[in-house]
């Protein structure tokens, strides 16, 4: 065979193969796994225990240590899902739209967790459950952003029409997110003056924002992990009647 | 429209853009009018919920005069959603949609011409009811203007993002709520800085700053909504 320059190494293209996809998956999961449990354990035993108290907010504060991560998480979500649906829109990768697939209900848990813990955080924080500002708000149409892709999705009988359709409401999404966030934000600053800000936290000491780390790296590892895990299903759903999982299925 | 959709030779007027453009929105123009009813119904919606407001929260001038700049921009919002379902939904039924997307003719002019029939059969007159629901709801006099110029420059930026859902949806036979769910959230810029303006308006402050805005995201739809509404047809009549 004459030498072709490749500008992506050879696993990128394997990818495209929803077989290696399985395989190079479930060589991946368990890294994965440990990584994220490690990571995780770890993480929640030092902010819940040895991490300093907070100054102002006492021991309340110690929710971030979930918040924070995923909150981040539901964003960068988001994202992933409308880069992997570009990419199945773009070059028909049915892997692609697999992953979009399974990104939408994980982004949409960790916009509900993110919620929840706000909510549950600024009860005794704000004084009250719930409160119209910026952030809260565009974390809210963000969850909305993921069920209206979800709803699509299901509604859509055809897989292959159901991912092009979602993926080009994510890509729609995608652009929109900035301008919905500059938006509420200007929103808020219009019609609530101060009424409650996120309270000034003072920079941070290491102790604090360490384990910080280490809770949204685990997020991300657990995240990755729970993603294979669906594309997996996925992809053995979607390829059920090819020949290499049926044998798959039969060893089993 | 048989000028688009046959293969003979047209008429060189026709031929070139603003020729097509002009072909598409007269048909559908046309086709509307035929079928007033339909074109009535948005616009008694619109009446319908700015006269809930009073009845359900309260009828006291000083409290609906605070009310009405969102009241009035809610329900225009959920009167163009209203009328969204049916945009590309006869044509996709009668073949038209699939001989449209087989034709030569750019399908950015064509979109464009659907969403600007639509705008003028839904966005335009609601943008013209406005003032009664303001008197309904007592918005001062000062925001009037605010309220029509607001109106009028976001109503084309609802019509245009709201047929990207209605462009994803026309193969399915229960768009209606689907619709609804998917470009809600995608409104709200429009209606935050719309009410904003009305606002603005009332208390007397400058409307440049929203109205820009408004522009500006009008600007963006015009530029990037046809491609989306295209490729989800394309999608949709394919699928």
């Amino acid at each position: 065979m004459a030498e072709k320059k490749q500008w992506m190494p050879r696993w990128f293209y394997q990818l495209a193969s929803p077989r290696w996809s399985y395989e190079i998956m479930g060589k991946l999961l368990p890294w994965f796994a440990v990584t994220a449990l490690v990571l995780l354990v770890s993480g929640i035993v030092w902010a819940l225990a040895f991490a300093p108290q907070d100054y102002q907010q006492g021991n309340s504060f110690r929710i971030i240590y979930i918040h924070v991560p995923s909150a981040i998480l539901a964003q960068s979500c988001y994202m992933m899902m409308a880069v992997a649906g570009a990419i199945g829109l773009i070059w028909k990768m049915k892997v692609a739209d697999m992953v979009a697939k399974s990104c939408a209900p994980i982004g949409a848990t960790m916009a509900i967790l993110a919620l929840a813990t706000g909510a549950i955080w600024g009860k005794p924080t704000w004084g009250s459950w719930w409160v119209w500002d910026a952030r809260l708000t565009s974390m809210l149409i963000l969850l909305f952003l993921y069920l209206g892709v979800i709803a699509l999705n299901s509604a859509i009988e055809s897989e292959a029409t159901a991912a092009q359709a979602t993926a080009v409401l994510s890509l729609v999404g995608l652009v929109n997110i900035p301008i919905i966030k500059y938006s509420v934000e200007w929103w808020n600053t219009l019609h609530q003056p101060a009424t409650f800000t996120l309270t000034e936290r003072p920079a941070m000491p290491a102790e604090m924002w360490v384990p910080l780390l280490i809770m949204v790296i685990g997020f991300y590892c657990f995240f990755a992990v729970s993603l294979m895990m669906r594309t997996r299903n996925e992809i053995v759903h979607r390829e059920r009647r090819a020949r290499w999982v049926r044998e798959l299925i039969e060893k089993q | 429209m048989s000028e688009m959709l046959t293969n003979e030779p047209v008429q060189s007027s026709e031929q070139s853009l603003p020729g097509l453009f002009v072909a598409v929105l007269k048909r559908d123009l046309l086709l509307s009018y035929r079928r007033r009813s339909d074109l009535v119904n948005p616009l008694i919606f619109f009446l319908m919920v700015a006269t809930l407001f009073p009845l359900g929260v309260s009828p006291e001038p000083e409290f609906l005069a605070q009310l009405a700049p969102g009241v009035v921009w809610v329900a225009a919002l959920l009167a163009t959603l209203l009328s969204m379902d049916s945009m590309f939904k006869s044509d996709f039924e009668d073949g038209t949609l699939e001989q449209t997307l087989l034709s030569p003719q750019p399908l950015f002019i064509v979109v464009l011409a659907k969403v600007m029939a639509h705008w003028m059969l839904t966005g335009l007159p609601l943008a013209l009811l406005a003032p009664l629901l303001g008197v309904m709801l007592f918005l001062p006099d000062g925001g009037m203007s605010g309220l029509m110029l607001s109106l009028l420059l976001g109503t084309p930026t609802l019509s245009l993002v709201g047929a990207i859902g209605a462009a994803l949806t026309v193969g399915l036979r229960k768009g209606g709520v689907l619709i609804s769910l998917l470009v809600l959230p995608l409104y709200i810029p429009v209606l935050i800085f719309g009410s904003s303006a009305v606002q603005a308006a009332v208390t007397g402050l400058p409307l440049d700053g929203y109205l820009a805005l408004l522009g500006a995201m009008l600007a963006l739809g015009f530029v990037m909504a046809p491609l989306a509404i295209g490729a989800a047809l394309r999608i949709s009549v394919s699928g």
